[in-house]
């Protein structure tokens, strides 16, 4: 069977959900590679991604690839992939290995494909465009399909791959070093889980009305162990930071459930979340547009409901 | 400093948006042209780029012939002159197509930093500034949200997950910017006055050397296979809240086995 190239997220040695769900989804067209690049790998980072499928665990760990932005990365898949003479590669479709994947493609003159929420048989992968309004199936006709895939979209199935472990030397380009990292700033994170890979996300808009008041929201995702979402205008008005801000030009979230407190939902915030399987909104406004695309609906101040609702949930555990 | 910022006619995020039937590619009559909102961010920073360092602000777009509305935005805004790459060879190219265009027309009318936004509204690829600078062979500054320039360095923040990463590399490059990075002017009405004089210049693919070979939706390296309307999600329940509010949806919740 042709190898899968699978491009493995990880954060301090972690690997993230979405490379599982990367793997399992390979697991259907070929024999799955995970293609680990940059520090921190472990051996219960290597048992992980066998786990869940990979048959070789490629590694690179150099400090080239490391103090440098996503170039390294790209010339490390091309090799990989011509060596190996990979039948795809798939990435998650995250700022960072979208951008690898950019460049893969014009190395390997091969067709991308990003923001994909499914794959069929013939590698015909699966979009939603237009805020979700439009399903749109495509397929690479050029060159190996390289294929972005949106976190959340598979679900995980564990499956025992050989795991094989083969470390990789890339000899990295002087282009490929041009853009040196002299500082990663780490903004307090708390321990909420990453937005894009939460199961579940509480979001709160121009509805929460101050910075302080966002921990009303705060205190529900927590009681749900969810992550902490924002609409633009709670972003803009700088009650909560632009990373975490759903939406047409922030983060595309696809989670089990997104509730949505003081949230109109326009249309550019709808482009981010609605793919979640089930939404709940809570809104004074009944002709909100975020109650058209609601599974549930409470008409009332979210300054009474939420906290209840957190109570309510703390009770019930 | 000699800035070149990349614009993209996008149709309105707020009219529906359509694919056409007949090729599959997005229907630029459907919904009103506007420029992609993050070329606003970008046109907004090499103008500060420029007034702080001096140079010229070249404003560069491909797209058919009704882009031109989106030039005169930018050039109003006060960039000092365009160039729009029109021609019907380019239709329905891809990210890989585009980018190529984009290279060759650098490549042609010269830079010594290129500004992109992070992303377009329609396309929402975002890979369009990683795949010029593999293009062109110079580095990318990309996901910016502040970019400083001293000398041949330039520094930027790249917004990641966990904050930002400041990175660092020589000119020529490659910016792309996302939207907190400032906040774009008005053009006034002097400035929409003074758009209509700038000089623009159009090329079309021979001009630009493009080979048409590496263009349009024959030559993409991928196809749509087909589209269709989102199903509508079901109805569901709304209630008002009677002072049980959160009650009712912890039931909802657990009965989703969410608690
Ligand atoms: C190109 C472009 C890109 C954009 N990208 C994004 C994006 O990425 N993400 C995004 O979110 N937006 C984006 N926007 C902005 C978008 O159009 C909306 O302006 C924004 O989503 C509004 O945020 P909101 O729902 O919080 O605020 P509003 O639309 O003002 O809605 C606030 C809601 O809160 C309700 N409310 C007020 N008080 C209470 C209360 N006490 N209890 C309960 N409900 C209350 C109101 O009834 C109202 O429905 C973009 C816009 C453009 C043009």
């Amino acid at each position: 069977m042709s190898e899968i190239l699978v491009l493995v997220e990880h954060v301090e040695g972690q690997v993230k959900k979405v490379t599982l769900e990367l793997l399992t989804l390979a697991r259907k067209l070929g024999a799955p590679s995970a293609v680990w690049a940059g520090p921190g790998y472990t051996a219960e980072a290597q048992a992980r991604l066998a786990e869940h499928g990979a048959e070789k665990v490629y590694v690179a760990d150099s400090a080239d690839i490391a103090d440098h932005v996503v170039a390294p990365k790209a010339e490390l898949l091309a090799q990989l992939a011509t060596e190996k003479s990979a039948a795809a590669v798939l990435v998650a479709a995250t700022a960072e290995a979208k951008e690898i994947a950019a460049r893969l493609a014009i190395k390997l003159d091969a067709g991308i494909l990003t923001d994909v929420v499914g794959i069929q048989d013939g590698m015909v992968a699966e979009h939603s465009i237009f805020g979700g309004g439009v399903n749109v199936r495509a397929r690479v006709t050029k060159g190996l399909p390289i294929i972005a895939v949106r976190p959340n979209s598979t679900p995980v199935e564990p499956a025992a791959g050989a795991g094989a472990e083969e470390r990789v030397s890339v000899a990295v380009s002087d282009a490929a070093r041009a853009v040196r990292v002299v500082e990663r700033v780490k903004e307090e994170k708390g321990a909420r889980p990453e937005l894009t890979e939460a199961a579940i996300v509480v979001s709160g808009g121009r509805g929460v009305g101050s910075a302080e008041n966002f921990s009303i929201i705060e205190k529900l995702a927590d009681s749900l162990g969810a992550a902490v979402g924002a609409s633009r205008a709670a972003t803009d008005a700088g009650w909560y930071p632009h990373q975490f801000q759903v939406g047409q030009t922030g983060k595309t979230v696809s989670p089990q459930l997104y509730i949505a407190a003081g949230i109109s939902g326009a249309i550019q915030h709808r482009a981010g979340m609605q793919t979640a399987k089930t939404i709940v909104a809570i809104n004074k406004d009944p002709e909100a547009p975020i109650f058209e695309l609601a599974d549930f609906g409470v008409v009332g101040d979210l300054h009474q409901v939420v906290p209840q609702l957190t109570e309510e949930i703390a009770k019930r555990k | 400093m000699n800035i070149v910022v990349c614009v993209k006619q996008v149709p309105d995020t707020a009219t529906e948006r359509k694919l056409r039937s007949d090729d599959k590619t997005l229907d630029r009559d459907a919904a009103d042209g506007v420029i992609n909102e993050l070329c606003e961010y970008a046109v907004e920073e090499a103008l500060r780029l420029k007034e702080a360092h001096g140079g010229e602000v070249t404003v560069l777009t491909m797209g058919p012939g009704k882009a031109t509305d989106t030039i005169r935005k930018a050039l109003a805004m006060g960039a000092d002159k365009a160039v729009h790459l029109v021609d019907d060879a380019l239709h329905g190219s891809d990210a890989l197509g585009t980018s190529y265009a984009l290279a060759q027309t650098l490549k042609k009318i010269g830079f010594d930093l290129v500004v992109l936004g992070s992303e377009s509204t329609d396309a929402r690829t975002g890979v369009l500034a990683a795949m010029l600078a593999e293009r062109l062979g110079v580095p990318q500054l990309t996901f910016s949200n502040k970019v400083e320039v001293n000398g041949e360095t330039i520094t930027a923040q790249r917004v990641t997950d966990y904050g930002y990463d400041r990175v660092e590399a020589s000119l020529p490059a490659v910016v792309s910017v996302v939207e907190k990075i400032n906040e774009p002017r008005y053009p006034s009405f002097k400035g929409i006055m003074a758009a209509k004089k700038k000089p623009v210049t159009t090329l079309g693919i021979a001009d630009a050397e493009i080979d048409a070979s590496q263009v349009g939706l024959a030559n993409s390296w991928s196809e749509v296979v087909d589209f269709a309307a989102a199903p509508p999600r079901a109805a569901g329940t709304i209630v008002k809240d009677e002072g049980d509010g959160g009650v009712k949806t912890a039931d909802f919740l657990a009965s989703k086995k969410f608690v």
